[in-house]
């Protein structure tokens, strides 16, 4: 089975093209084709994750053909599938098809509703593709692909011209973080000869590439992961890509695409391990400030998606700085963070999208009291945020608390303090959230009515698994599945002390967050902070100083220069060519006059200059 | 046996006759028997190097009677293409009243 792991990109990547030629003519226009692939493939992830849960230390499969030569460098398709690959199948598969069944209700009259499912096709065969890929240039395929799929599904609604400046936003701020990761990705190639990943790590571990080149391959392709999954500074696109449709939200800018680059630096780890301690120390850095940073923004956000997308920038940065401890002991329990907070994550942007589809309005000012219209979803919405603030026993409490007890005990106090004060912070504001959504009395005015089954069904699923997930972690199956290869999986028991930690600060947030939000107050009561609070609404004016500073002193002379490129050389050489053809025409016109025998005066002139030719000749 | 320049001044004489009066008459049915004289001045030509030259060019298979036979066929061109052009001369008659090759200037673009 694990030979034809192939097969799980493969299905959805048909279903694309079916969807897009067929789908409008299918009864459910084009939404079963996807899901039946879908499903078929989170069967087969199953089927390869048993693999790996029957046998922890399996080998992983490899497999590949050469796609082509370029001289002594050959270009591989190939499949490298080991527990980690296995995990992100699962959960890849998973959320799609949770996600596209329900859009099946929540793009009910869309009218580019065909059109919809065939982007949910390509954005998740895109996702695997990256995910199975041992082969840097098939990475960077799919890598470019999940930007371009999310560039279209944030545009999706492009009839606005704020959607579709959201989408811009979303491409060419990866896109930017693209830069430095194609130069990695040179680096490592240049140092290794090949482009085969598993090959790269071998030869990282085996100190086969030199420590300059280690360093700076490490620290380029971390630039592509800055930008993919959306860390300090360019976290800036993750928010606004919140104009896409909800479901989108869940399944790019929750679950899988922002994970692409947390799994990335998870993936080719060897580099990361063994360059210099700068590189993890750099990494850990960038963590620390935008787990913070994006938690304080969470807790001023008005629109309830925004709130979720400053918090996913936020727990990404948990799983990245899981990632950077040193001697590689936070490697499983950053990646046991993606694991858990794909569930939670994806459940509460489908539970919030419940939230929308019902009152018409982002805004939780205008949202308030639905506990009692949407029990289901307002039940679902609590699971999903207990699950991240960290209350035990739910999946995110048994994932955080690896990572912030491993920062303690490996003696990265700096981030330990970093992230159990962001525990807090997350535990206020989804507190926040669930008070101004859920409780007091309702202020909007569309009627609230509650979820349709095709979109209850996939929230309840799951807030099954948010509940129930976490347990992988202190029984010590994930470990058991992803470890980092080449070293014996560390069994850490289960630190109750500094669960106990956690779960303080996580109780603190919330008693903070339940005294300040129990009753609905106009304005927010954090506006008291005055100046603080000012700096958080702008967003601390990082968008002020991109806009002015960065693009605007870009755009205008490039666009300038272009302009005149295309005035003076393109329509110049266009012009040009006409204008010649013309002029010669014009003189050619005499020529043809009309009259048999000015023609018949040319005929008997060429004769005659024949003539003197050949007798000249002979 | 007259000599030889004889028949090719005067086929000279006959062709430049012809080529004068194909570029430089305005009626058609002149224009047209300016041809016929330029066709049979080449006739001349042939028939008189036909009579003038003893052996054929047995390179391409001509015996010395080639150019009388060509002569003859040549003829029978011009009458079928005087036919033809006697027909054209009467359709742009009919079209226009006129058969003044000035004013037939559609031969462009």
């Amino acid at each position: 089975m694990i030979h034809v792991s192939w097969l799980i990109p493969a299905l959805p990547a048909l279903a694309f093209p079916l969807i897009v030629f067929f789908g409008k003519r299918m009864p459910g226009k084009g939404a079963e084709i996807g899901i039946v692939a879908v499903a078929i493939s989170f069967v087969m992830s199953l089927i390869v994750m048993g693999h790996f849960v029957a046998n922890g230390n399996a080998r992983p499969e490899e497999a590949g053909f050469t796609w082509f030569d370029l001289g002594g460098f050959s270009l591989q398709v190939s499949m490298f599938v080991d527990g980690l690959t296995a995990v992100m199948f699962c959960v890849v598969t998973f959320v799609s098809l949770c996600v596209q069944i329900y859009s099946t209700a929540y793009m009910h009259d869309d009218r580019r509703y065909t059109w919809y499912f065939a982007a949910l096709s390509l954005f998740t065969t895109s996702m695997l593709n990256l995910v199975i890929a041992n082969d840097l240039i098939q990475l960077l395929v799919g890598w470019e692909l999940v930007g371009i799929c999310s560039y279209v599904l944030v545009g999706h609604w492009w009839e606005d011209k704020v959607n579709s400046n959201a989408g811009i936003k979303a491409f060419i701020t990866t896109k930017t973080g693209d830069i430095p990761f194609l130069f990695g990705i040179f680096t490592l190639i240049a140092a290794t000869g090949t482009s085969n990943m598993h090959a790269i790590n071998l030869g990282a571990d085996q100190g086969a590439i030199g420590s300059g080149l280690l360093f700076a391959g490490a620290l380029l392709l971390f630039g592509g992961a800055i930008g993919k999954s959306a860390q300090f500074p360019l976290h800036v696109w993750l928010p606004d890509a919140m104009a896409g449709p909800t479901p989108v939200s869940a399944l790019i800018h929750a679950a899988t695409m922002v994970a692409a680059g947390v799994y990335l630096v998870g993936r080719l780890f060897s580099v990361f391990v063994n360059a210099p301690h700068f590189v993890l120390l750099f990494v850990g850095i960038i963590a620390a400030i935008t787990m913070a940073i994006t938690a304080l923004l969470a807790m001023v956000q008005d629109d309830v998606k925004r709130v979720l997308a400053y918090s996913t920038v936020s727990q990404l940065a948990y799983m990245v700085a899981g990632l950077s401890l040193p001697d590689a002991v936070g490697y499983t329990p950053g990646l046991f963070h993606l694991f858990t907070h794909a569930f939670f994550k994806a459940l509460l942007f489908l539970a919030a999208g419940s939230v929308i589809h019902a009152v018409h309005s982002n805004n939780m000012s205008e949202m308030g009291g639905l506990r009692r219209r949407m029990p289901l979803t307002f039940g679902v919405f609590l699971i999903g945020a207990a699950a991240l603030s960290g209350i035990p026993p739910l999946a995110g409490f048994w994932s955080k608390d690896e990572i912030i007890s491993i920062a303690f005990k490996s003696h990265t106090y700096w981030l330990f303090a970093f992230t159990l004060a962001t525990a807090v912070l997350t535990a206020f504001y989804m507190t926040r959230a669930v008070l101004l959504t859920f409780l007091g009395e309702y202020r909007g005015h569309a009627e609230p009515h509650e979820a349709p089954l095709a979109m209850a069904g996939p929230m309840v699923v799951l807030a099954a698994l948010s509940c129930v997930a976490g347990f992988l972690g202190p029984t010590h199956l994930f470990a058991h599945w992803v470890h980092f290869f080449g070293e014996p999986f560390l069994i850490e028991p289960v630190d109750y002390g500094f669960a106990a930690i956690s779960l303080v600060g996580a109780a603190a947030g919330i008693a903070v967050g339940y005294g300040l939000y129990r009753r609905w107050r106009d304005p927010d009561p954090l506006r008291k902070l005055g100046p603080a609070y000012t700096l958080l609404e702008r967003k601390y004016y990082l968008d002020d100083i991109y806009e002015r500073g960065l693009v605007r002193s870009i755009q205008y002379p490039m666009a300038d220069a272009v302009d005149a490129v295309d005035r003076k050389v393109v329509d110049g050489a266009v012009n040009g060519v006409g204008l010649t053809a013309r002029g010669l025409g014009g003189l050619l016109r005499y020529l043809q006059s009309g009259s048999v025998q000015r023609y018949a005066v040319f005929l008997f002139a060429g004769v005659v200059i024949l003539a003197l030719i050949f007798t000249r000749v002979t | 046996m007259i000599h030889l320049w004889l028949p090719l001044v005067f086929s000279a004489a006959l062709f430049a006759i012809g080529v004068y009066g194909v570029l430089a008459r305005r009626n058609a049915v002149l224009v047209l028997m300016s041809i016929e004289l330029m066709l049979n001045a080449v006739n001349v030509n042939l028939v008189a190097f036909s009579k003038s030259v003893k052996t054929g060019i047995a390179a391409v298979g001509a015996t010395a009677a080639a150019g009388q036979i060509f002569a003859l066929f040549v003829i029978t061109v011009a009458a079928a293409e005087i036919g033809i052009g006697l027909a054209i001369v009467i359709l742009i008659y009919r079209n226009r009243e006129s058969i003044n090759v000035d004013e037939v200037n559609l031969l462009k673009w």
